[in-house]
């Protein structure tokens, strides 16, 4: 596919598929990653939206308002994969008996609790039968609708209410899951990881592909919590940035099996760097506390190290 | 013209899925409902649906996919047993409040604990408050009619709400019996096509189903989703009484056997209902004026129906116009209720008896747990106890006492 022509300018411009006057916070990442995802849908294409129960769901859609200009449904927390699998059964039933002609585009939202944890059987299931559709993990790394637990994506360290830290805990105490990892080991046709950097290209092209590729595909997108990372609300971009520059949160995707490494710094900057700019990782830069910031640096050269060994960089 | 058939209560439910050709179908396998997505399998490959095929990987998959399908419109349909309705109970109450008539086939199985295949009510007794229309079939003929009926209750425009259509694990699912089966044209004309108004997808109206609903709403919502329950009784009624009349076999909320006279009565659902006719019939040759009711529907409770009908004041699906001859009544649950005095369905039959069938002496029975035979001789026993109890004080009648457990 032919990128050249991406403006951000024009896609900008693109009338809004979620609408202004939702509840959620200023400077959350979960709208910027729905509205970025929403722009790369062809605007005669039509949609349906499933939430998995979120922040994202209570606040765009508390009854009996919407801020979703596509058909949507939202059923409960662990399970939006196989919701969306039934909407696309109807389809395909529709379609086969002739009693649709629109193109319908099936996109599903999900914060990390919803994906990497308790949806993720059914998300696995629903990309192993190959259901034509999109799954976007809006990645934030905590269970932020709750209050700020930590999930299996919580990075190691990090300060969450349910890994909290004090002189007997440094915080969350395992690895991050490596999700995207994981469902590109469904051999499915398109798993991407992208966050939000500079004019947004990446992401666009990103949730375009998965949207036109036939069959199942997954977007990991970090999308930051300023109440639960702690950080001031005009930070976000800043923060994606860091992520992509230490290598944290590296952009790639795996196209029918073969890793492509999307983007290699030209000097990777120290994790520290991405780190200071979140509250939720304080306690780290307490002298004493040298050798876990180490140990994350340790992991994180580790999983790039790898990554670009998948991806046949160098 | 009905058929002569012998199949299995799975066969027969397969059977009408066949006819009915449901646009979706999601289903994870779970003794003894497994046969029924195996049919849907061997039915798709041999091209005799066209029916999209689901095949989860759990049944809050399924139930969720159905939600998503029937969402999108069209007709879905699920069936499961024990665990896997367990599993279901969340997402049952969703398909319920999103007002989505899902079909689903139970086929009842004890829940675990200790892990056990047979019979027991206790998979969709605990699902009992979940929204969804429950119907009881006594035999597989009664399986395959209620599935039947099942899309055109459910989807009635004042009803709207999904329907749990029950026979019991192994003893109806397994069992071969002779059945009335119709040609498909004629279930097909019988069973209709299914127009929602509102879905997903409808290229003129985009639609948001599953809000987050906030205190000045819900209430009302729930109290609409009550008042389809309600209408459920009179569609259930008139669905029934067209089934009668396109293909001859008559259903009410509850069927009535020998209880014109009868002076004493056990009430129960499912399969032991046949046993407990041979055992009335016995009775009745011994000049014992015993009679059976049968709960074909328990939601919507039929409450005014039956307490008419026991104590004797005419009512809709009841008799007309007899006497109240009932002296006692054992009523028969193939579940635990664990409340310590007894199962679900001996509190809500007493609770509809209350202040209009006073005098009834009534006692609970708990029976048939994990898949333990009820026999002829435990009715007949059974009614010597209903006899004794006349004698009685209400107050001496235990609440509940269990049938067939061993002793020690």
């Amino acid at each position: 596919m032919a990128y050249n022509a991406y403006s951000l300018k024009e896609v900008a411009n693109k009338p809004e598929r979620l609408a202004a006057g939702h509840r959620m916070c200023a400077g959350c990442g979960s709208t910027v990653a729905v509205r970025a995802v929403m722009r790369a849908l062809r605007p005669e294409d039509k949609a349906v939206v499933t939430l998995a129960t979120s922040c994202l769901e209570v606040s765009t859609m508390t009854y009996p308002y919407t801020s979703w200009e596509d058909s949507y449904i939202h059923t409960a927390f662990e399970n939006a994969a196989a919701t969306t699998s039934g909407v696309a059964a109807g389809y395909a039933a529709k379609k086969k008996k002739g009693k649709l002609g629109e193109t319908y585009k099936f996109i599903t939202f999900g914060g990390d609790g919803g994906t990497y944890d308790i949806g993720f059987q059914s998300l696995s299931g629903a990309m192993e039968r190959g259901t034509d559709m999109v799954y976007v993990c809006y990645d934030n790394e905590a269970y932020m609708n709750t209050g700020i637990q930590r999930s299996s994506s919580t990075p190691m360290y990090a300060d969450t209410t349910t890994s909290a830290v004090g002189p007997d805990s440094d915080g969350k105490p395992q690895y991050k899951k490596d999700l995207t990892a994981i469902m590109a080991a469904h051999r499915i046709p398109y798993v991407a990881q992208t966050t939000f950097i500079g004019n947004f290209k990446d992401l666009h092209q990103k949730a375009e592909t998965a949207i036109y590729t036939e069959g199942p595909a997954f977007l990991n997108v970090m999308a930051p919590c300023p109440r639960g990372w702690r950080y001031a609300e005009k930070d976000l971009m800043d923060i994606c940035k860091a992520a992509v520059e230490t290598c944290v949160w590296p952009l790639f995707e795996v196209v029918d099996g073969e890793w492509v490494l999307n983007y290699e710094p030209k000097n990777k900057l120290p994790v520290t760097e991405y780190l200071r700019l979140q509250g939720r990782f304080k306690h780290l830069f307490k002298p004493e506390n040298a050798a876990l910031l180490d140990r994350i640096q340790d992991d994180v050269d580790h999983r790039w190290e790898e990554l670009k060994t998948r991806a046949g960089a160098l | 013209m009905s058929n002569r058939g012998r199949m299995s209560g799975n066969e027969a439910v397969a059977l009408a899925i066949r006819q009915i050709d449901p646009d979706v179908i999601a289903a994870f396998p779970i003794t003894p409902s497994t046969e029924i997505p195996q049919f849907v399998s061997r039915f798709k490959a041999d091209g005799l649906i066209t029916t999209e095929f689901i095949t989860v990987e759990s049944e809050h998959s399924a139930m969720s996919a159905c939600i998503g399908a029937e969402a999108s419109g069209v007709r879905a349909m699920t069936a499961t047993s024990s665990a896997g309705m367990a599993l279901m109970y969340e997402v049952l109450y969703v398909a319920a409040s999103d007002r989505l008539p899902i079909v689903l086939a139970a086929v009842n199985r004890a829940l675990t604990g200790p892990i056990n295949i047979n019979a027991e009510h206790s998979d969709s007794m605990g699902a009992r408050d979940s929204g969804w229309i429950q119907i009881y079939s006594e035999n597989a003929q009664e399986a395959y009619d209620n599935m039947l009926m099942a899309h055109r209750i459910g989807e009635h425009p004042d009803v709207m709400l999904p329907v749990m259509i029950c026979q019991d694990g192994f003893i109806t699912s397994h069992a071969i019996e002779n059945i009335l089966t119709e040609d498909d044209a004629p279930v097909r004309a019988f069973v209709g096509t299914y127009e929602p108004e509102h879905h997903l997808l409808d290229p003129e109206t985009s639609v948001a189903i599953g809000p987050y609903g906030v205190s000045p709403y819900v209430f009302e919502l729930k109290r609409a989703q009550a008042y389809a329950m309600e209408c459920a009784r009179d569609v259930i009624i008139d669905v029934a009484k067209d089934f009668e009349k396109t293909f001859g076999r008559s259903y009410g909320f509850f069927e009535e056997y020998r209880m014109d006279d009868a002076e004493f009565a056990v009430l129960l659902m499912g399969s032991a209902a046949g046993t407990g006719k041979v055992a009335v019939d016995r009775l009745r040759g011994r000049g014992v004026k015993a009679g059976l009711v049968k709960l074909r529907t328990f939601r919507p409770f039929p409450a005014d129906a039956l307490a008419a009908a026991l104590s004797g004041r005419s009512g809709r699906g009841g008799r007309d116009g007899r006497g109240g001859t009932l002296k006692s009544l054992a009523i028969m649950d193939r579940s635990e209720g664990f409340s310590g005095f007894g199962g679900p369905l001996g509190a809500e039959v007493r609770a509809a008896l209350y202040g209009r069938a006073d005098g009834l002496k009534t006692i609970n029975i708990i029976y048939g747990l994990g898949g333990r035979d009820v026999r002829v001789e435990d009715f007949e026993d059974l009614y010597t106890e209903l006899d004794a109890m006349q004698g009685m004080e209400a107050r001496d009648i235990p609440y509940v006492r269990s049938l067939g457990q061993r002793e020690g």
